[in-house]
């Protein structure tokens, strides 16, 4: 047999892992419970295009030219109109108190102004305490202030119109044209998932020997660093494969997302990212001293990855030190890979720019790993 | 003809931790078919010890060999022809028996390993429940399974650390008819103890207080070169008499066993007169025995703090 590297001892590893994972409940429960609560969680809870949102009114004019305002406001879908406040001092008090997100004043002089030709404004208060939720809604107003009224101002009334604007921008939203949020959040959901199941699962791989003593018996034993290693990550591949089967079952029927790349790229695509995910978790196994800093280590890397891989938020809005940072998680190229594979429908030409360095990442951990291992109990 | 080398030969091993010393210049030469005990009290440097000899820890000092090969740069042939015995139960809990042993054939790359392990589950008498957890065996059916493991690659050396600690007594003894087997065939034997009627059934003992090795040699050696004379008084009232013994400074040891009472001491003619007084009264009958082994490793401890 090979002093460094022997198939029938990996296999031996791969064989035992396997069998102790089929009787660890917990991880059965991770495997698939993780997916689901997840999909769940961000597929149905998270929109990052509120609409509906409440808002009061406090109309002092009442013509039907404020009538036709509030109805163009509600039609957009962002605006809800759920109240009527009777003064300044009650809607500010719902706005301050959450029950509105926007009160729009009407002033008593609107009409006589705005037929006199005076472009009179209109006041509308946001409550600006989460910018996402009212950005969309207030991005709708400037072509609301075009053509609300369109209809009302005819006749004598007709050169209060706007004179059309000497260009226009014409814009397509590609690739998701709706701006579903689900799009964009699921294919990113399978990588939150591997990155955070992958890591956890296999950070206590190792700690796992140690504490419960048998890793005094495992190094007695002719078997090198990287067979352990390996044998340890190899059969949570097919735990990861099982993830990603849930997730795109739940992608293709439950959120329709498109997917539009080829299905075995997809698939080559997510084992290097597995891997990639693994080779962390059986790295922080080997550096930490008990499962508890394992988990530690753990959250340690998982927490960036959420924040500065682009899941979160955009990528393109973090400044270029958060960007650098972002660069060198694995989550970061695989939600562009998953992401240009499925709704862009990238070819692998387009892709290999973010599998790269996914196996510059795996090979680094890996090397630092093996470095890492205790060979003795030193 | 040369004589073999021997199994285990270092030199001046020395391992401390966090800058205490567990281990200190020992030196130890055990040939093939030896029985080694190798004992000492808790934390006096045995397990530190064996870890060295199979690899498990990097000596900080010394050199030495182990089955031929270098202790430092041939740690991975030294594994293969090496069954180590871990104190605390090592084997996956979470495994049955029989994937247990399947396992560790598997790591050693034997061939037809199904017959191999079947003939250990077989020797364990064991088939019925091959199939059941490890985790839900008892004691001594657990240790029973770690030697049947560990020797499962038919290692030349075996290294055992305190395997019958909480072993019932009849447990304890077919342990130990097995390591007779096992020495009869050719495999040397070390192990570590804390029980005298094990001290005794070893060719070759080892006594380790602080990380030295204090006392090396066959039992016999040990009773023969130890400056202790021992006397055994029978009586039925001895418990009295061991009190009043302790006023005596040349009776160093008294250990009441039964009805029985040991008194040792190195100052030998100081020991005889007062044994002679005692033998003059009624209801106890005085006589000269060899000491015991426990007697003589006692008295190492005490030599041992004196000279701190």
């Amino acid at each position: 047999m090979n002093r460094w590297f022997s198939l029938d001892r990996l296999w031996a590893m791969v064989r035992k892992e396997f069998i102790q994972m089929r009787r660890d409940r917990l991880t059965f429960a991770m495997m698939v419970g993780i997916p689901v609560l997840q999909l769940t969680l961000f597929g149905f809870a998270i929109n990052s295009d509120p609409r509906h949102l409440p808002m009061a009114i406090l109309d002092a004019d009442q013509s039907t030219y404020t009538r036709t305002i509030v109805a163009a406001l509600r039609h957009t879908r962002y605006f809800d109109l759920t109240h009527h406040a009777r003064n300044e001092a009650q809607a500010s008090a719902l706005l301050a108190q959450g029950d509105v997100q926007f009160v729009l004043s009407i002033p008593a002089d609107f009409t006589r102004r705005l037929l006199r030709g005076e472009r009179p404004s209109l006041l509308l208060q946001a409550d600006a305490t989460d910018p996402a939720a009212t950005s969309n809604a207030l991005a709708v107003l400037s072509r609301l202030e075009q053509q609300a009224l369109t209809q009302d101002l005819r006749g004598p009334l007709a050169n209060l119109r706007g004179t059309a604007p000497p260009f226009e921008f014409t814009v397509h939203r590609r690739y998701n044209p709706e701006g579903i949020t689900q799009f964009n959040i699921v294919p990113g959901l399978m990588g939150v998932i591997l990155t955070m199941t992958m890591i956890v699962m296999t950070g206590l791989a190792v700690t796992r020997e140690h504490e419960r003593g048998t890793m005094e018996n495992l190094l007695a034993m002719p078997v090198s660093p990287i067979e352990v290693m390996v044998g340890k990550i190899v059969p949570y591949i097919f735990v990861g494969y099982i993830q990603v089967a849930v997730i795109l079952v739940a992608a293709r029927w439950v959120f329709d997302v498109p997917m539009l790349g080829s299905f075995g790229l997809l698939l080559a695509g997510t084992l290097l990212f597995i891997v990639a995910n693994l080779t962390v978790g059986i790295t922080f196994s080997s550096l930490a001293n008990n499962q508890t800093q394992a988990m530690q280590m753990s959250f340690f890397f998982f927490l960036p990855s959420i924040l500065l891989s682009g899941f979160m938020f955009p990528f393109r809005g973090m400044p270029g030190w958060a960007q650098y940072a972002g660069e060198v998680l694995p989550l970061t190229h695989f939600l562009r890979f998953i992401r240009g594979l499925m709704l862009k429908g990238n070819e692998f030409s387009q892709l290999w720019p973010h599998l790269w360095p996914l196996l510059m990442f795996t090979g680094a951990i890996l090397l630092l790993g093996l470095l890492r291992y205790r060979r003795t109990l030193d | 003809m040369t004589a073999p080398a021997p199994v285990i030969h270092v030199e001046g091993l020395s391992k401390s931790f966090q800058g205490k010393l567990a281990v200190d210049h020992v030196s130890l030469e055990i040939d093939q078919g030896d029985i080694f005990g190798f004992l000492g009290p808790n934390g006096s440097g045995k397990t530190t010890t064996i870890r060295l000899l199979c690899g498990l820890l990097t000596p900080d000092e010394g050199t030495g060999t182990c089955l031929g090969h270098d202790l430092l740069r041939e740690a991975y042939q030294i594994k293969r022809q090496v069954g180590y015995m871990t104190q605390r139960f090592s084997f996956y809990e979470d495994l049955t028996i029989r994937e247990n042993l399947d396992f560790v054939a598997r790591i050693y790359g034997m061939t037809q390993r199904q017959d191999v392990v079947d003939a250990a589950i077989d020797r364990l008498n064991l088939t019925d429940r091959q199939h059941q957890l490890a985790g839900t065996l008892s004691g001594g059916w657990k240790q029973r399974l770690a030697l049947t493991a560990c020797t499962l690659h038919q290692p030349r050396l075996l290294l055992l650390d305190e395997p019958t600690a909480g072993v019932d007594p009849q447990a304890r003894r077919d342990f130990w008819d097995q390591i007779h087997h096992l020495a009869a065939d050719g495999i040397t034997v070390l192990v570590s103890t804390h029980y005298m009627d094990e001290a005794e059934r070893c060719s070759r003992l080892g006594y380790i207080a602080s990380g030295r090795l204090l006392a090396d040699g066959t039992p016999q050696s040990l009773v023969a070169e130890s400056e202790l004379s021992t006397w055994a008084i029978d009586g039925t009232d001895i418990h009295r008499l061991g009190d009043t013994l302790k006023s005596v400074p040349a009776a160093q040891q008294i250990v009441p066993f039964g009805t029985r009472l040991y008194v040792s001491g190195t100052d030998t003619a100081a020991l005889k007169s007062t044994m002679d007084a005692i033998a003059r009264k009624p209801g106890f009958q005085v006589h000269p025995v060899s000491p015991r082994l426990e007697d003589i490793f006692t008295r190492l401890m005490q030599r041992q703090e004196d000279t701190q």
